[in-house]
């Protein structure tokens, strides 16, 4: 019920060219969780466990892009990192077209990895120095023993064209490349296999903003050309909203609130998002006294030990008795818009 | 360049940059990191400086602040104008009467405190370093508590057993607000904040924004904020600096800047962020290109290469260097557009859009 409900938005979304038993999503997330154990003295005994991921549910759906902000030490980084399989998850399940990939091993998932690629957030540490930038984008081809048809260095030299980059730029090396060009060296080649689907982790807030534009412009091209599906890590709310068809919101490890792009950024629900929404500072001082800001006091609680009940309640001006008794779970508050709050604000009657 | 213009403020200002260059040599050339720029700061006011990596506005905060007079062994940076604060000429002034000023006088905020801040030394004994060496005889005792005090003020909880903590023992929001205690504990009168939210997420940068705010008015003192984020500028700043290429390209009160920029370049940056306080466009108008390099900056208007309305200026563009010229009150523009086609353009093409 919950997942034709989300769902039912997206739709019309969906390109032609998606696969067709539309209702099924790309991606399912549930109950995934990542403990990273925290180990002490000679015997390494574990004396806890950075709960970095705590158990999150979310879909995917094909040709749609979904956003994931969070401050930093949400969790949302080892989530892409699980999502991707490159980190093992301690528990929950991963489905990629039905199919589990959550404990799969290298050789079984091999198969998924054309499937799923990944763009990192910092160009000048994902690309080899000792490379050039063809054996960079060409390296997919050879790990999947794939022979593109005109050979390597043809589907090469398009893969760059693609990014906007110049097919002369085959035998140059990394360091010869702005950051904006770098970014892109790595998107050429997330893309060479032609992947159904991106994890995108910070694609854009290493580099400067007039670059930015450009990066978050041809991912948008590419995505109407290739009829992509994103999952975009970002803490910049502003991109997010640019760039996302929905949105989820974690704080320490967990999902908060998950809706539409337009629900969630007109009618925030949950305490948190509201307060991230009003702390984004605004290029226009005529607004600066008008504006109502909500000042969130101190920092995100340690994921070693996290607050009982509701995660937020340390921090947030609304918590009651109850917050810290019990946990409040991902539960749809409006259609296609999901909050895990005891007291969500924008409420419908 | 505008020193000609106003030249009775040299005198007047509280900080006042004249012709500021700074050249670096290196193997592959010289770097003109910052080539001519002149501002001014009073008291109590706060300039934002904005550009893209390589505009030449980290090295103008680090010359101000006297940090790039060592060379290096391809030979030390060439710099030469006029820093005048409170009266005295930074640039000509002996490097250890500089000194005796950082730290005391003028204060910087960096923007990683992970890496500003020493690891094997607790937070408290750095603070307390840095007012001794400007309060020849204070006893360790009396630097201890003002150390205390400086960290209650900037918002550290138990600021008295905070002191004797190590750097990594803080969070990304706690060092920074140690770090502006550690500026702030000699009271400057100016205060360099280079990129200092850049490594903070949105709900501490809200914090520490306003905290330099709540200071600024407290102790009076004159503060550049450098920052590639124009939505922090215009949440603090009075006046903006454009920098492009190493130029100032445009100046002028915040209000204004953002209500009716004048430079090209001013209104690509703005169409290139995405806005939450505005409706959703389709796409973002990006700068096409990439900044220049500072060894070959383009001949005349750096911003050419890039500048879509290049054409528009018959040439002068590629070989005239533009100068900074008041295009409306207190709002100066270095373009070779005529003023008149430069505001038509931007609010029947630009405004539009953005």
């Amino acid at each position: 019920m919950t997942d034709s409900q989300t769902a039912a938005p997206q739709a019309a979304k969906v390109p032609a060219q998606a696969p067709g038993p539309d209702r099924e999503p790309l991606l399912r997330v549930t109950g995934l969780t990542r403990h990273f154990p925290v180990t002490k003295g000679l015997l390494k005994r574990q004396v806890g466990a950075v709960r970095a991921v705590d158990g999150i549910d979310f879909e995917v759906m094909a040709g749609e892009t979904l956003g994931v902000v969070g401050e930093s030490g949400c969790g949302k980084s080892t989530m892409g990192r699980l999502v991707t399989r490159l980190d093992e998850p301690t528990s929950g399940k991963i489905e990629f077209e039905g199919a589990d990939i959550t404990h799969l091993g290298v050789a079984a998932m091999r198969p998924y990895r054309r499937d799923i690629q990944m763009i990192f957030q910092d160009p000048y540490s994902s690309l080899n120095p000792r490379h050039t930038i063809g054996t960079i984008v060409g390296a997919p081809f050879k790990l999947q023993n794939a022979v593109p048809a005109g050979g390597l260095k043809k589907a090469v030299q398009d893969l760059l064209e693609l990014c906007g980059l110049s097919p002369e730029h085959y035998n140059r090396y990394p360091h010869e490349f702005s950051g904006g060009q770098r970014q892109r060296i790595g998107i050429a080649r997330a893309l060479a296999l032609r992947p159904k689907m991106i994890v995108a982790d910070e694609p854009v807030s290493a580099l400067d903003v007039s670059i930015q534009a450009q990066v978050v412009n041809l991912l948008d091209d590419l995505q109407q050309e290739l009829g992509l599906t994103y999952l975009i890590i970002a803490h910049d709310l502003s991109v997010v909203r640019h760039v996302s068809d929905r949105v989820a919101v974690m704080y320490l490890g967990k999902v908060v609130e998950i809706a539409d792009r337009d629900s969630l950024y007109a009618k925030p629900m949950h305490p948190y998002t509201n307060a991230l929404m009003s702390a984004v500072p605004v290029p226009d001082p005529q607004r600066k006294e008008r504006r109502e800001r909500i000042l969130l006091t101190g920092d995100v609680p340690s994921p070693l030990n996290p607050p009982s009940g509701c995660r937020f309640r340390t921090r947030c001006w609304k918590a009651q008795d109850i917050c810290a008794g019990q946990e409040p779970p991902l539960a749809v508050a409006r259609p296609g818009h999901q909050v895990a709050c005891h007291f969500p604000e924008n409420a419908p009657e | 360049m505008s020193n000609t213009d106003k030249p009775n403020l040299a005198e007047k200002s509280f900080l006042s940059v004249r012709d500021l260059k700074v050249h670096f040599p290196t193997d592959d050339g010289l770097v003109k990191s910052v080539n001519g720029l002149s501002f001014d700061l009073e008291r109590g006011k706060t300039l934002g400086i904005v550009g893209e990596s390589g505009s030449g506005k980290s090295v103008t905060s680090l010359s101000i602040m006297g940090l790039h007079r060592t060379g290096t062994k391809r030979g030390a940076p060439q710099i030469s104008g006029e820093i005048w604060l409170d009266g005295e000429d930074l640039v000509s002034a002996d490097p250890d009467r500089v000194r005796q000023l950082r730290g005391h006088k003028m204060a910087m905020i960096f923007q990683d405190p992970l890496t500003a801040m020493h690891p094997y030394f607790t937070v408290g004994a750095q603070i307390v370093e840095a007012y001794r060496a400007h309060h020849p005889g204070t006893s360790k005792k009396v630097a201890r508590t003002r150390a205390v005090e400086m960290l209650d003020r900037v918002g550290i909880p138990q600021p008295d057993k905070r002191v004797d903590n190590y750097p990594h023992e803080f969070s990304g929001g706690m060092r920074q607000r140690a770090m502006i205690a550690m500026a702030l504990v000699n009271d400057p009168s100016l205060l360099i904040a280079d990129e200092p939210t850049t490594a903070l997420d949105v709900t501490v940068q809200a914090q520490i924004l306003d905290l330099i705010r709540d200071l600024q008015k407290e102790f009076g003192s004159a503060v550049i904020i450098i920052t590639h984020d124009l939505g922090v500028v215009a949440e603090i700043a009075d006046d903006i600096l454009v920098m492009y290429g190493g130029k100032p390209i445009e100046r002028g009160p915040a209000a204004t800047i953002f209500e009716s920029p004048e430079h090209p370049y001013t209104w690509g940056l703005l169409g290139s962020m995405p806005r939450l306080d505005r409706e959703l466009q389709d796409r973002l108008i990006p700068v096409k290109g990439s900044p220049p390099s500072l060894i070959n900056v383009p001949s005349g208007c750096a911003f050419h290469p890039r500048c879509p309305y290049a054409e528009l200026t018959g040439g002068r563009s590629t070989g005239e260097v533009p100068v900074l010229a008041e295009a409306a009150p207190r709002h100066y523009a270095a373009c070779h557009l005529p003023i008149a086609e430069r505001h038509r353009i931007f609010t029947e093409e630009i405004a539009p859009r953005l």
